[in-house]
C-alpha cells in the first residue's frame, strides 16, 4: 500500500463561504453543521483525467460555432492553469458558458428582455497544453439583471468550470472584467472573503495577446490546488 | 511564496447549456453489478432544488480508480472513467445508473467500503458541496474509517443509499442542504 500524497488545504479566505447574507439564495441551500474534516485517501487525490482528444476543432472558438458571427467585442481570453506553487497543470478540462453581448442567456430559463444572438451560443471546451496554457476566441459578455435585491445586475462575466488532476482540485468560478463598475455591486463576487483573492477573478487586459485589426485580448491566470510533496507514481 | 488559489464562484442557474450530462455507465457491457440510485435535492425548506448539478467520482468493481496515482495491484476496466454528471429535473429528482463500486485502499492498512464521491454545484451554492454515497446493505460500510469521524448514526445515516425492496439494485438516496435531515457534507 502507497499512502496518497495528500492536497494543501484551501486557505478559507480565499474561498467563499458557503452562507453569504448578501446572497439571498445561500440561505436555504447551505448547511447549517459544520463540514467534516476528510484526509485525502485514494478517492480524494484521484479524479477524471481528459487529453488534448477530448475536444473537437472549433470547441476553443465561440466565434465559429454557427453560419455566420456573433454580435459583440471581439476578445480572446487566454491564460495558464497552475497549481499553487506554480507548476503547471497540463491536459485540464477547461469548459466555459456565457451570455452573449446584450446580456442574455441561450438557456430556455433566461426571461432577461433582452435579443438572443441567432449567431451566438455561449459555451467554450479547451484542455490545456503541455505548459498549462489555454486560449479560447469569444465575444464580451453583456451584464444582465437578477432578482436577488432591487436593481440588481451581475457584471459582465464568464463562468469557467475546471477539472485539475485530482477530485479536491474540481473548481467552477466565474472570469470578470477590469474596470467594471458592478463589480463592487455584485454580491457574488464579494462573497469571496480576501480583496487579492477577489482581484484574482479579475482579467487582465493583454496587449501582447490581441491580435490587429481583429480582436481583444485579456488575460486570465487559474491557480488550482497543489501539494508540497510531490506524488509517487511508478 | 504560493500563489493565491482561485476562488470558487456559484455555477448559476444558467449552465445546462455549458456543461454537457455525462453518463458514468458509458456501456452495458461494463462489468460489476448495476445499481440505479435515485433521489432528489432539498433545501432548508424541504422544497426541491430544481437547478442542481451532481457530479460522480467512483472506482471500479474492482476498487481501483481509473487514474495513474492509483497504485493498487487492480484492473482499470476499458471504457469505464467512473466519472458522470447528471442534472437534477424540474421536479429536483436525478437518477444515477452505474455500477456498485468494489472497496478501496484506506490510508492505513484496511479498505474504505464501497462508496461514490459526490459533488454538488447549484445556483445559491457558492463552492462546490462534497459529500459521500456508501450502501446500506454492504457488510463493510458499519466499520468504514470516513463515517467512522462523522459523529452520530444519525448523522452518518444521511450518507447510507438504501435498498428499494423487491428491486435488485435499485437504491434511495436524497441530498438535504440544510436543515434537521442534512447531508453530511466534507471539507475536501
Ligand atoms: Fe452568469
Amino acid at each position: 500500500m502507497t499512502k496518497p500524497t495528500a492536497y494543501n488545504r484551501e486557505a478559507s479566505e480565499t474561498q467563499p463561504p458557503l452562507n453569504h447574507p448578501g446572497y439571498g439564495s445561500t440561505a436555504e441551500r447551505s448547511p447549517g453543521k459544520p463540514l467534516v474534516l476528510l484526509p485525502h485517501s485514494l478517492s480524494e487525490i484521484t479524479g477524471p483525467l481528459y487529453g488534448q482528444d477530448s475536444i473537437g476543432p472549433n470547441d476553443h472558438d465561440l466565434t465559429r460555432q454557427h453560419d455566420g458571427e456573433p454580435i459583440g467585442q471581439r476578445i480572446i481570453v487566454a491564460g495558464k492553469v497552475t497549481d499553487e506553487n506554480g507548476r503547471p497543470v497540463p491536459d485540464a478540462l477547461i469548459e466555459i458558458w456565457q451570455c452573449n453581448a446584450a446580456g442574455r442567456y441561450i438557456h430556455e430559463i433566461d426571461q432577461h428582455d433582452a435579443p438572443l444572438d441567432p449567431n451566438f451560443t455561449g459555451a467554450g471546451r479547451c484542455v490545456t497544453d503541455g505548459e498549462g496554457n489555454y486560449r479560447f476566441i469569444t465575444i464580451e459578455p453583456g451584464a444582465y439583471p437578477w432578482g436577488n435585491h432591487h436593481n440588481a445586475w451581475r457584471p459582465k462575466h464568464i463562468h469557467f468550470s475546471l477539472f485539475g488532476n485530482a477530485f479536491v482540485t474540481r473548481l467552477i468560478t466565474q472570469m470578470y472584467f477590469p474596470g467594471d463598475p458592478l463589480l463592487e455591486l455584485d454580491p457574488i463576487y464579494l462573497s469571496v472573503p480576501d480583496a487579492k483573492a477577489r482581484e484574482g477573478l479579475v482579467c487582465a487586459f493583454d496587449l501582447e495577446n490581441t491580435v490587429p485589426g481583429h480582436a481583444l485580448a485579456y488575460r486570465f491566470d487559474i491557480v488550482l490546488r497543489g501539494r508540497d510533496q510531490t506524488p509517487m507514481v511508478g | 511564496m504560493k500563489k493565491i488559489l482561485t476562488s470558487s464562484q456559484t455555477v448559476g442557474p444558467f449552465f445546462h447549456f455549458g456543461l454537457k450530462p455525462i453518463a458514468v455507465l458509458s456501456s452495458e457491457d461494463i462489468p460489476g453489478e448495476k445499481i440505479t440510485i435515485t433521489g432528489a435535492v432539498l433545501d432548508g425548506t424541504g422544497a426541491r432544488v430544481n437547478d442542481a448539478m451532481i457530479e460522480i467520482w467512483q472506482a471500479n468493481s474492482r476498487g481501483k480508480y481509473d487514474h495513474p496515482e492509483d497504485q493498487q495491484d487492480r484492473q482499470t476496466t476499458p471504457g469505464f472513467t467512473g466519472f458522470g454528471r447528471v442534472f437534477v429535473n424540474g421536479d429536483g429528482g436525478f437518477e444515477i445508473k452505474t455500477i456498485k463500486p468494489g472497496p478501496v485502499d484506506w490510508l492505513e492498512p484496511g479498505q474504505q467500503a464501497p462508496h461514490i464521491n459526490i459533488s454538488l454545484f447549484a445556483r445559491g451554492v457558492l463552492r462546490r458541496m462534497a459529500t459521500r454515497i456508501y450502501f446500506a446493505d454492504d457488510p463493510a460500510t458499519g466499520g468504514d474509517p470516513v463515517l467512522n469521524l462523522i459523529d452520530g448514526p444519525g448523522r452518518r445515516n444521511t450518507l447510507l443509499a438504501q435498498p428499494v425492496d423487491g428491486r435488485p439494485g435499485a437504491y434511495t438516496w436524497n441530498i438535504v442542504l440544510k436543515g434537521e435531515q442534512e447531508t453530511v457534507f466534507f471539507e475536501v
